[in-house]
């Protein structure tokens, strides 16, 4: 890791628009997506957790959240209840899509 | 005279000489004056500065001006019990690096630092280390090796807006602030003379009765760490299971907010905080617990008073259980 150079570094020019999206990783789609945008945890947590059996195992779900703690408390809940979480996906909208496997 | 010996006195709880111990108008200002003076003082070696990604806030502040400032900041990450790994805090040391950052023991999930690992690596690489000890002083003996230390009275019992601040011999320090004469040169302003006596007096007292009632509060927190996950589904227990602070206990319950837990326990009688977001004044949650990557929602922190009892403690999980039912029955988990 090199120095950055905070002290030389101006203002950058406000992005035009939202970047295009990244190309989206190879990966199935979910069979279903979840809207919690507006939503404070837990509701996201909650509504995954009442939802993921709606998707066969081995498919995925996804929520949409803009609560900055689904960022953190998404993957932990996977951790805790052996689900694969697959990847975060920021929204053009603002907020991401949490895309989970369900593993059982 | 009377500041003398409160200086003796602190100082020799501490382990360390008067002459190194200087009275700040807190633990914040005892912590940025370490941080901004021991980088002011090396900024000819280098403008590099690491830090711990779980410090206390007041240490991550002032590594941000540092950084506005054009200095450049290493954040060394956590494990999911919220510790740093000594040998990926060796390797974030560099040349140029001025200062390097680590907490006794984390203030929210009471996870011990490998501190004396980190001082080691520091002395080979010639770099001093700052450690904020605002949650070990007065409560179980300080780790050695270290350049700079920072406490805070009122965590041990003693007045509010008093810190206190070590620059070991030989530790090149530069006050970041107007010169002043006080407190050596190092602290701004008369210092408070009563809070100075009342700290020492408090310091003595707290780290005796802490030292007794230490084992019994370490088993107190591994009954609730123990029974919880028995009585109630879905909690987390944040934290080192063994290289702990003995009188923390931080869990959190999936599906219940922070704040609605914190009003339900306050209404049976318990004083419990949270690191959950809406419990805070902004609306993040906090950054210890998004650095280990555990649930955030739902966060108790259960901090034991000296003399609680295995009463007490039995009450609380007593009445846990049907309270994380209430409030997950209301918010319409099945």
């Amino acid at each position: 890791m090199g120095f950055r150079r905070r002290g030389t570094r101006r203002q950058p020019p406000a992005p035009p628009a939202p970047p295009a999206p990244p190309p989206v990783p190879a990966g199935p789609p979910a069979a279903l997506v979840l809207d919690a945008l507006g939503r404070k945890c837990p509701i996201p947590i909650i509504m995954l957790a009442e939802r993921i059996r709606d998707v066969p195992l081995g498919q995925v779900i996804a929520v949409q959240a803009d609560d900055v703690a689904a960022r953190t408390d998404i993957p932990a809940w996977c951790r805790m209840k052996s689900q694969t979480f697959v990847r975060e996906e920021a929204l053009p909208q603002g907020g991401w899509a949490f895309h989970v496997r369900r593993d059982y | 005279m009377l500041l003398d010996e409160a200086r003796a006195r602190t100082a020799a709880s501490l382990g360390v000489r008067p002459d190194e111990l200087s009275f700040t108008a807190s633990g914040t200002q005892a912590v940025h004056l370490a941080v901004l003076g021991a980088l002011a003082a090396r900024r000819r070696v280098g403008r590099h500065l690491v830090v711990g990604a779980v410090e206390h806030s007041s240490v991550l502040h002032a590594a941000e001006l540092h950084e506005r400032e054009g200095g450049t900041v290493t954040t060394v990450p956590v494990d999911r019990h919220g510790r740093v790994d000594p040998a990926e805090f060796a390797a974030a040391l560099r040349p140029g690096t001025a200062l390097a950052c680590l907490q006794s023991a984390n203030h929210e999930v009471g996870t011990v630092q490998p501190v004396e690992e980190a001082a080691e690596a520091c002395r080979a690489a010639g770099v001093p280390l700052f450690v904020d000890a605002a949650q070990s002083a007065g409560r179980v003996p300080l780790p050695g090796g270290w350049s700079l230390l920072a406490a805070s009275a009122h965590k041990f019992g003693g007045p509010p807006g008093t810190g206190l601040l070590v620059i070991r011999k030989g530790t090149r320090w530069r006050s970041p602030l107007p010169s002043d004469e006080r407190e050596g040169g190092r602290v701004p302003g008369f210092p408070n003379v009563p809070a100075a006596l009342a700290t020492a007096a408090a310091l003595e007292a707290h780290s005796a009765e802490f030292a007794a009632d230490a084992p019994r509060l370490r088993e107190l927190v591994d009954r609730i760490r123990t029974r919880l996950p028995e009585l109630v589904a879905d909690v987390q227990i944040v934290g080192d299971p063994v290289r702990r602070l003995p009188h923390l206990v931080t869990f959190s319950f999936l599906y219940v907010e922070g704040e609605a837990i914190i009003t339900e326990l306050d209404r049976l009688g318990f004083e419990v905080s949270s690191g959950s977001s809406c419990t805070a004044d902004t609306l993040r949650p906090s950054h210890v617990l998004e650095a280990m990557g555990v649930i955030t929602h739902g966060n108790v922190r259960v901090s034991l008073p000296r003399g609680a009892t295995t009463a007490d403690v039995d009450r609380f999980l007593a009445v846990l259980p049907d309270a994380v039912t209430r409030l997950r029955k209301s918010a319409g988990v099945t």
